[in-house]
């Protein structure tokens, strides 16, 4: 009872969803290219890329608003080839919301559930409850022109949860919202799945949001998945240079692997000693490749360290966040690293400055060695 | 505000009165008590009572009246669908051809559309008369409907649509209960605009009415013919009467919308 939830490692599991060989195509241009993926009951799923990635379109896939131009995509164990929208257990938030601007925030909430024919007493009770869930209360009988934002987003949400459909299609649902209301709205979302047991599969540009509230999380470019994995794999076992710079801050050295076993070396300017991390990304020996460390992964200090993997440098930039202070340090031949150190005296650290010669240093486990 | 200028108020005048001087004089000579349309002979509503009296006008004025309701809402009915289809339903094959279809009637000389249809009738053995007319009616203000509603059809947000599929309606209740509901200000205008347009219709009409029924129009027409009477200008004025309250209450509705539109395009750019 106690494992951890991780479907998608047991092979006699049962997807919600089959995403199989889809591709789809705008003209000659393709949005989604030859993508599979396997979604889980329970899970939430979370698509991370920069934007015009896909990530949209794919949901809208799932939805049935989109056709595949090819590929085949299962809902449940159907085959949703041909299945209208409004025959799917499907639900979505609109990433511009799509409220309807002629009815109140009630009836919009109400609409989903009106459809399907729910007694009235139950469906009032059903739209009061999402509306207090989403503080709404206080507004029920506005129009959405009345709203604001963040208000607006939420009667979406709302309104997509209303109806407690199998699987949730959430684009960019919280992006709106100040940091609080964010905070405690994720919150509620787990709340709900894990009292309803719906399926969820967001989007999202906060990276943190993304670490806070999902089983997996999936990188997109150019309408590919990059990366698949849960969200503490994707942020210490990135696939590629291209996942380790897209979710949180990395120092990346470029050079040529020169030994790849159990661990990998690096080697990244003449006359300086090899970089030693583990190897990621299926790197090879004798290719170019990147170490990859992250900020607060880095010691820094005057005196020359023990570690194996260290370098030197000049402080050109320091910067000050409250908790922490970032240091940028310029290597003689190689790119400007930043490390991330923690305030946990007022006075510690103070004796580094600008221009100031030191070491940067890092366990050998610290760093990945990938593929560029 | 700004003041008007010298030139300005001379243009000014000079405009509205050649828009409104024939009318105000039609007005004032319908309450004329002399039978001679151009001598003043003192203020009367006699030739209103008399007009209440006059069974021929009054029958025109009713068929008039049910040619225009049952015109303009079978081309609103039409024309709405006909401009759904056109901008909905995105490309279909043959679409340029279906819009151009559409809107050719708005350039065609009214003679030649009533001729044509005059034809038609013979053709297929249709006694003319109200039902004729009202298909007459129907066929031309239905392009200046599908024109009116396709415009607002154009800025409408098609998630809206799409929302309501989501939320599990067919596309019929999607096309019911939120497209329509929201470009219903356009619908009216187009209905308004279609009733206008019968209303004043003399060469189509007079094309395809038959001897059981005439339209306004055709009647004063054929009565002026036979010299002006003070009846015809009690006519007028109670159709300029109507016709002011028709564009009061269009030029209502239509900033009504306008605001909407702004309204909910403030919800679409979030
Ligand atoms: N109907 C369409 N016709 C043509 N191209 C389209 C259409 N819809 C989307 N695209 C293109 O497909 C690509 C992916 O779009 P999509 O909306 O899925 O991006 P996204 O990942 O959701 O981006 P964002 O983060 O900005 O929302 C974009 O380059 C977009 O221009
Ligand atoms: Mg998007």
């Amino acid at each position: 009872m106690n494992e951890p939830f991780a479907p998608w490692t047991d092979e006699t599991a049962t997807p919600l969803i089959r995403i199989e060989q889809v591709t789809k195509r705008f003209g000659d241009f393709t949005a989604i290219d030859d993508l599979s993926i396997d979604i889980f009951p329970r899970e939430f799923f979370a698509l991370l890329g920069p934007s015009g990635c896909g990530k949209t379109t794919l949901m809208r896939m799932l939805a049935g608003f989109e056709t595949p131009s090819a590929g085949r995509v299962t809902i449940d164990g159907q085959d949703m080839g041909g299945v209208a929208p409004n025959r799917r257990p499907v639900n979505m938030m609109f990433q511009s919301y799509a409220l309807f601007p002629h009815l109140t925030v009630w009836d919009n909430v109400g609409f989903g559930l009106k459809r399907e024919g729910m007694a009235k007493d139950k469906l009032a009770a059903c739209v009061d409850e999402m509306l207090k869930l989403t503080q709404l209360d206080a507004l029920a009988r506005r129009k959405p022109h009345q709203l604001s934002g963040g208000q607006r987003q939420r009667v979406a949400l709302a309104r997509s949860l209303a109806k407690a459909p199998k699987l949730l299609l959430l684009d960019e649902p919280l992006g709106a919202l100040d940091k609080k209301l964010r905070q405690e709205t994720q919150f509620e979302l787990m709340d709900i799945q894990e009292r309803t047991g719906t399926t969820f599969v967001i989007v999202t540009h906060d990276q943190e949001e993304a670490m806070t509230v999902a089983s997996r999380v999936a990188v997109m470019n150019h309408g590919k998945l990059v990366q698949v994995d849960p969200p503490d794999q994707i942020y210490e076992q990135p696939n590629s240079v291209y996942v380790a710079d897209f979710i949180g801050d990395v120092n990346l050295i470029p050079g040529r692997a020169t030994q790849v076993g159990d661990m990998a070396e690096l080697a990244w300017a003449e006359g300086q000693g090899t970089l030693l991390g583990q190897p990621g990304g299926g790197v090879k020996a004798d290719t170019a490749a990147s170490f990859a460390i992250r900020p607060e992964k880095i010691a820094i200090g005057r005196e020359m360290p023990e570690a194996r993997n260290r370098v030197q440098g000049k402080i050109i930039d320091i910067g000050y966040l409250g908790n922490l202070s970032t240091y940028h340090v310029k290597l003689p031949e190689g790119p400007v690293m930043t490390c991330e150190v923690g305030n946990r005296s007022r006075l510690s650290r103070r004796e580094l400055t600008w221009e100031d010669d030191v070491w940067l240093s890092w366990s050998d486990t610290a760093g990945l060695v990938l593929p560029t | 505000m700004r003041r008007f200028s010298g030139f300005n108020i001379v243009s000014l005048t000079l405009g509205i009165a050649f828009l409104y001087i024939p009318m105000v004089v039609l007005v004032v000579y319908s309450f004329n008590a002399s039978r001679l349309v151009t001598v003043w002979a003192g203020f009367s509503t006699k030739w209103y009572g008399e007009l209440l009296q006059n069974e021929a006008f009054l029958d025109a004025a009713w068929v008039t009246v049910k040619v225009g309701v049952f015109s303009s809402t079978l081309a609103t009915v039409l024309g709405t669908m006909a401009a759904y289809a056109l901008i909905r339903r995105g490309r279909f094959a043959g679409r340029t051809l279906f819009s151009g279809m559409i809107y050719a009637p708005l350039v065609m000389p009214e003679v030649i559309t009533g001729l044509s249809l005059l034809l038609l009738f013979i053709a297929i053995g249709l006694d003319r008369g109200v039902l004729t007319i009202v298909l007459a009616h129907t066929t031309f203000s239905m392009c200046y409907v599908s024109v009116v509603v396709s415009s607002r059809l154009v800025s409408f947000d098609k998630s809206l649509e799409e929302a309501a599929l989501d939320l599990g309606c067919t596309p019929f209740q999607a096309f019911r209960l939120v497209t329509l509901p929201i470009v219903a200000p356009a619908v009216m205008a187009g209905w308004l605009l279609a009733f206008t347009l019968s209303l004043d219709d003399l060469v189509i009409a007079s094309f395809t009415a038959g001897p059981s029924a005439t339209t306004l129009p055709i009647k004063v027409y054929s009565s002026v013919r036979l010299g002006v009477s003070p009846e015809i200008n009690a006519l007028s004025t109670i159709f300029i009467g109507l016709v002011t309250i028709g564009v009061l209450i269009a030029s209502v509705v239509t900033k009504r919308s306008i605001a909407m539109r702004t309204a909910d395009e403030r919800v679409a750019g979030g």
